[in-house]
């Protein structure tokens, strides 16, 4: 569904991703990790047309996005920090991007909306809202349209325990419908029930993109936390870890 | 196609800033009537402080406009939108504001109390002045990420356009006096707008006879059909290209 080839990014002296090449399919759920300023949203930011990479290509479908635009009908993005005009209300927010999206009602997933009770602060403007309020508003977007792909930047950052286990399942649901699905957290606990494929990154590379399943044998550990720990700690990422889906 | 210019536009008017704009401009134009008995003396003053006032306040208000809708920009980006539309629909939301505040505030004064071929000119070229710098201003804040540096170069530009191009013109003037230079003012007028709009009213009023022999070849050219379209077209290609260099820059950058 998304392949990338080859992208490199520089920010002045960082060079933020390196050479990255991927392929994500279909009912996947793929977990991006890796430390602070590996490149992770800077990959994301990538992939919806946000940061332009210096070079390489991605296509989305198989076609090249190349500076398009529609292929984002197709994505839900839930940013890492959720950044609305402040002067907007609630309500006036998820109308607006109704009303640019031009979809009939009926196509609308409304579902999150109703868990989080957004409808109760529809009267609210967008800058009286709390961190985690702000989080349920982004997370309600991005499932709004309900696009064939879900990029979520650290959802769970910031929600209280019953609004993050609400987002789990949501998540595990429309994982179930066979979407892809694209998750950087550092919260691995929350990743163990929801992915499929972890792929970790460091300093701008792909350190490996593999199967939980395998990586799971691999380092003989059930939790991907301490899975991941191991690797970090031990030998060294790149050898033993090539990942499947690079060949 | 109108449905982000209309955004735009509802969050301006609700900052309210543009509604103390129009109320200025209105009390200004009114109050010069008022005070000079001689129609044509109080449009000289009002042109005066719309040819200083009104690019100083397109270039601010856009620039931080267009900073303060950062977020909406971002929101907009994750949505299938081109970068292109986005912008557009934002230069059209500030534009169609801030002129509707000008044509409210010192068109309907001018329209009641001197509705000659200058009030007309004076229109007109406040106008044009309004979209040139809200275009300019636009571009100014897409290369800067930055909003201090972005507003600290609007002011610039101001600087430049109403104070500093002047001075260089006269050195210009006083250093080859000794060569007819009329035609090449000519041509100097169409690199700042400001000027070029002051050419263009002050011909149409009487004080063009005062400016001697200059005056006369100038009168002879904007009293002209010609001098027409080339003030609309020198106008028109202020506001085209640093709206589409904005849109290009726009379309290269990481946001």
């Amino acid at each position: 569904m998304i392949r990338i080839e080859n992208i490199n990014k520089r920010f002045k002296k960082l060079k933020a991703l390196d050479n990255i090449s991927a392929s994500f399919e279909k009912g996947q759920v793929i977990s991006l990790i890796g430390p602070n300023g590996s490149g992770k949203t800077t990959l994301i930011k990538s992939i919806l047309g946000m940061v332009k990479p210096d070079s390489g290509k991605i296509y989305f479908n198989n076609e090249h996005i190349n500076g398009g635009f529609s292929y984002r009908k197709d994505i839900g993005y839930m940013p890492q920090i959720g950044r609305y005009p402040d002067n907007m209300k609630v309500g006036q927010l998820f109308s607006m991007l109704k009303n640019i999206r031009n979809e009939p009602d009926e196509n609308l997933d409304n579902e999150l909306i109703r868990e989080f009770n957004l409808c109760t602060i529809f009267e609210k403007p967008m800058r009286t809202l709390s961190g985690g309020t702000r989080q349920k508003v982004s997370a309600a977007i991005a499932f709004l349209f309900n696009p064939s792909v879900l990029i979520l930047d650290e959802p769970t950052a910031g929600l209280d325990p019953l609004s993050s286990e609400i987002l789990k399942e949501k998540i595990i649901r429309e994982k179930g419908k066979g979407k892809l699905i694209l998750i950087t957290s550092h919260i691995l606990s929350d990743l163990d029930e929801l992915t499929t494929h972890v792929m970790y990154i460091q300093e701008g590379k792909i350190q490996f993109l593999k199967n939980i399943e395998t990586l799971r044998e691999d380092t003989g550990e059930i939790k991907l936390g301490k899975a991941i720990a191991r690797i970090m700690k031990g030998e060294d990422p790149t050898g033993n870890f090539i990942s499947e889906f690079l060949k | 196609m109108m449905k982000l210019p209309r955004y735009v536009l509802y969050d301006i008017l609700r900052s309210k800033i543009i509604i103390a704009y129009t109320l200025f401009l209105f009390i200004v134009s009114l109050s010069m009537f008022q005070m000079e008995e001689d129609s044509s003396k109080a449009m000289l003053s009002l042109m005066n402080i719309i040819l200083i006032v009104l690019p100083l306040v397109s270039l601010i208000f856009t620039t931080i406009h267009y900073y303060n809708s950062y977020e909406f920009i971002e929101l907009m980006l994750s949505q299938p939108l081109s970068r292109k539309r986005i912008l557009l629909s934002e230069f059209a939301g500030v534009a169609l504001s801030l002129l509707s505040s000008f044509m409210i505030g010192v068109g309907i004064p001018v329209l009641l109390y001197s509705a000659s071929e200058t009030g007309f000119a004076l229109l007109f070229t406040g106008a044009s002045l309004t979209l040139v710098f809200t275009s300019i201003a636009f571009l100014a804040s897409v290369i800067s990420r930055d909003k201090a540096k972005g507003i600290g170069f609007a002011l610039l530009l101001w600087f430049y356009f109403t104070l500093i191009y002047d001075g260089l013109v006269l050195l210009i003037l006083f250093s080859f006096s000794d060569y007819p230079l009329e035609k090449f003012t000519l041509l100097l007028s169409a690199l700042n707008p400001v000027d070029l709009g002051r050419i263009f009213i002050m011909l149409k009023m009487d004080v063009s006879a005062l400016m001697g022999y200059t005056g006369a070849l100038y009168k002879d050219f904007f009293g002209s059909g010609a001098g027409l379209l080339y003030t609309i077209g020198i106008m028109t290609l202020w506001i085209i290209i640093p709206l589409w260099i904005a849109v290009r820059k726009f379309n290269k950058k990481d946001l």
